[in-house]
């Protein structure tokens, strides 16, 4: 099975149903395989901002959402995870394209890579890093965990993980 | 007519809907002229009124509407083209269009210059886009709620505020005051 597929099926297998995304190349596998899923409402946001509010919203609505991005978001976003994420403590997956790691190959997206853990880690957000494949098998666990701590929670995964793009 | 003269016309309106209010002083004034568990207030994150009330939309079949402003829309411009291609026919989205920042003190917008709001919706690719008057906003949602039919309203009325106290109801105490009654 793919490691895209896998990552939609346990995201299926945790009644998620609303996702947001905003591209990334690396993304860009798991991007198809959300939107050809029949069970997941697939709705592309403009900035990040725009997607935690889509996200917002469907879980007040009944329904489970996650968004994908890339980690260069968390400069975009911390303002809305801080005062409506997690304000409300409203549970979010977020999996996060972790550009800038090795086998990165531009320069600038080194710059948000360094600032990524520090700035999760500030934000108190639960951090998870997949650099190998079977990292993905605890993406399960993970999803189960934000939706019992109705927090927003952070997969980053790197170029390693997505074995180059 | 200022902005919390509409909210006044509008609350027995919108009392049996699902609301979700732009952060400041529309949210403080509607928390004043009529609170209702059916509103769900901002607190923070200027200009995700509509993108909340179209994920709201988009996941269950009551009526939203969101009521915004002319700057958060300016803030968050991507919501309309958004909204053109994820249609909800549950869904509002009320831009109360004073052309200027209210909650911080009335400085102008460009949505009160030369942009028109209700021009943009369009060219984005909303399908019912509506102007009115301030006065005449009551019956335009009124009419956008019988029409069953997403729609867009730019009611145009002019800048300027009441004193009204900030809202200190505890957010996850509004939050699922909230959702409780989107299950009811």
């Amino acid at each position: 099975m793919s490691v895209n597929k896998k990552i939609v099926d346990d995201l299926v297998a945790n009644d998620v149903e609303f996702v947001t995304t905003v591209p990334c190349k690396q993304l860009a596998g798991v991007i198809d395989e959300i939107d050809a899923c029949e069970k997941i409402y697939h709705i592309p946001s403009n900035k990040e901002d725009e997607g935690m509010g889509l996200c917002a919203g469907a879980f007040m609505g009944g329904k489970r959402p996650a968004i994908i991005m890339q980690n260069t978001a968390i400069g975009v976003t911390i303002n809305t995870l801080v005062t409506l994420t997690q304000y409300y403590r409203m549970p979010l997956p977020m999996l996060i394209s972790y550009r800038g790691e090795l086998g990165e190959p531009v320069a600038c997206q080194v710059e948000m890579a360094v600032h990524t853990k520090a700035l999760l880690n500030q934000l108190n957000i639960p951090t998870y890093h997949f650099h190998k494949e079977e990292d993905a098998d605890e993406l399960d666990s993970i999803l189960k965990y934000t939706f019992m701590c109705n927090k927003p929670v952070a997969i980053l995964t790197d170029a390693s993980f997505w074995k180059g793009y | 007519m200022i902005r919390s003269d509409i909210l006044r016309d509008i609350a027995p309106i919108i009392r049996d809907h699902l609301v979700v209010c732009n952060i400041g002083l529309p949210s403080q004034e509607l928390h004043l002229t009529d609170d209702q568990p059916t509103n769900f207030y901002m607190l923070g994150t200027m200009g995700l009124a509509s993108s909340i009330g179209l994920g709201l939309a988009l996941a269950q079949g009551k009526k939203v509407i969101s009521i915004d402003g002319d700057g958060s829309v300016l803030t968050n411009f991507g919501t309309l083209p958004t909204i053109a291609n994820n249609v909800a026919d549950n869904f509002i989205l009320l831009i109360i269009d004073n052309g200027s920042y209210g909650s911080t003190g009335d400085q102008p917008t460009y949505a009160g210059k030369k942009t028109s709001l209700t021009a943009v919706a369009t060219a984005c690719g909303c399908e019912n886009v509506v102007e009115c008057s301030a006065e005449d906003t009551g019956k335009t949602v009124q009419a956008a709620l019988d029409s069953n039919k997403m729609t867009i309203i730019v009611a145009k009325c002019e800048s300027g505020n009441v004193k009204v106290p900030v809202i200190t109801m505890d957010p996850v105490v509004i939050r699922d005051r909230f959702m409780k009654a989107v299950q009811a």
